[in-house]
């Protein structure tokens, strides 16, 4: 049987947030149209305004969008061994503790809280952790990806 | 929606959304994710997929967008999670089709929260597997 050489031993890891990225309005429109999300909140910054929000509100699942690019600094790190061609998505959770807006100042903070390897597969269970620059925890994004292992050779 | 006028059965209206490969370009360039598998068919065959499929997270992501409308407020979706069980397959030449359907089976009086259960089909297979949402109601 064939297996990955995925490193559990990474499990328990935190990558402490790399500074912090501003969510652009124009950015939370373009995902909105992407996910066929109309409702004017997304597009108006004065619907936004009406329903008590800043600017612009993102949809449920933008977070994936920060999330996905700080869990670089793990899944693209050669040390832990991930095959990003043999990767499928197993799960997502978002935990939202405050909505997003356009204008956000946004830090990410990656840990890994599971590595397991099962019959050759990978299980990898990162947690991202956003919180506006003074703390103030936003969404919590969970992901696990599956990394499959190379099919037999003949 | 308010709290008041949702009981446990409730369903939402369902929703059907048209997949073309333009539309996952569109999605790649929203999210970041640039994979090739979600536009290339070589690179998707060459990994043992039947063609290009979408993006897990968009589909799950038409889905949110079917609970929020419901909602009447974007960030009244307190949390939302899903396994991904089969991909949405995306040939050239004709749109994925993907049907959404949602029915209220919790409902949480002291935190006004209502827990939406989605069923999310594509090609006559569930694509996504526990996909619950939760939701604040005025």
């Amino acid at each position: 049987m064939t297996t990955v050489n995925v490193d559990e031993s990474f499990t328990g890891r935190v990558y402490p947030a790399q500074g912090s990225s501003t969510v652009t309005a124009d950015a939370v429109r373009a995902f909105a149209r992407a996910v066929r999300a109309a409702h004017p909140a997304h597009h108006d910054a004065d619907a936004a305004r009406a329903l008590g929000y800043a600017d612009v509100v993102a949809p449920p699942t933008f977070a994936v969008t920060l999330a996905q690019q700080a869990e670089q600094q793990f899944v693209a790190d050669p040390a832990a061994g991930i095959d990003f061609s043999r990767v499928v998505h197993g799960e997502e959770q978002f935990t939202h503790h405050r909505p997003i807006v356009a204008g956000d100042d946004l830090a990410a903070e990656v840990h890994v809280d599971r590595v397991r390897v099962v019959r050759g597969n990978a299980m990898i269970t990162t947690r991202t952790e956003l919180a506006l620059t003074d703390g103030t925890p936003v969404t919590t994004v969970v992901s696990m990806l599956v990394v499959r292992a190379p099919e037999e050779s003949a | 929606m308010k709290f008041a006028d949702v009981e446990v059965g409730h369903e939402l209206p369902a929703a059907r959304y048209e997949l073309s490969r333009e539309d996952l370009i569109a999605y790649a360039d929203a999210s970041g994710d640039q994979n090739p598998i979600h536009q290339d068919e070589a690179v998707a065959r060459s990994v043992g997929l039947p063609d290009v499929i979408a993006h897990g997270m968009l589909t799950m992501g038409l889905a949110g967008t079917v609970v929020a409308d419901w909602a009447g407020d974007p960030a009244r979706v307190r949390s939302y999670g899903t396994k991904f069980t089969a991909p949405v397959v995306v040939p050239a030449t004709e749109n994925a089709v993907v049907d959404v359907t949602g029915t209220v089976v919790k409902r949480d009086e002291d935190a006004r929260t209502v827990e939406v259960d989605l069923v999310v089909t594509s090609a006559g297979a569930k694509v996504l597997t526990r996909a619950r949402a939760v939701v604040h109601l005025p």
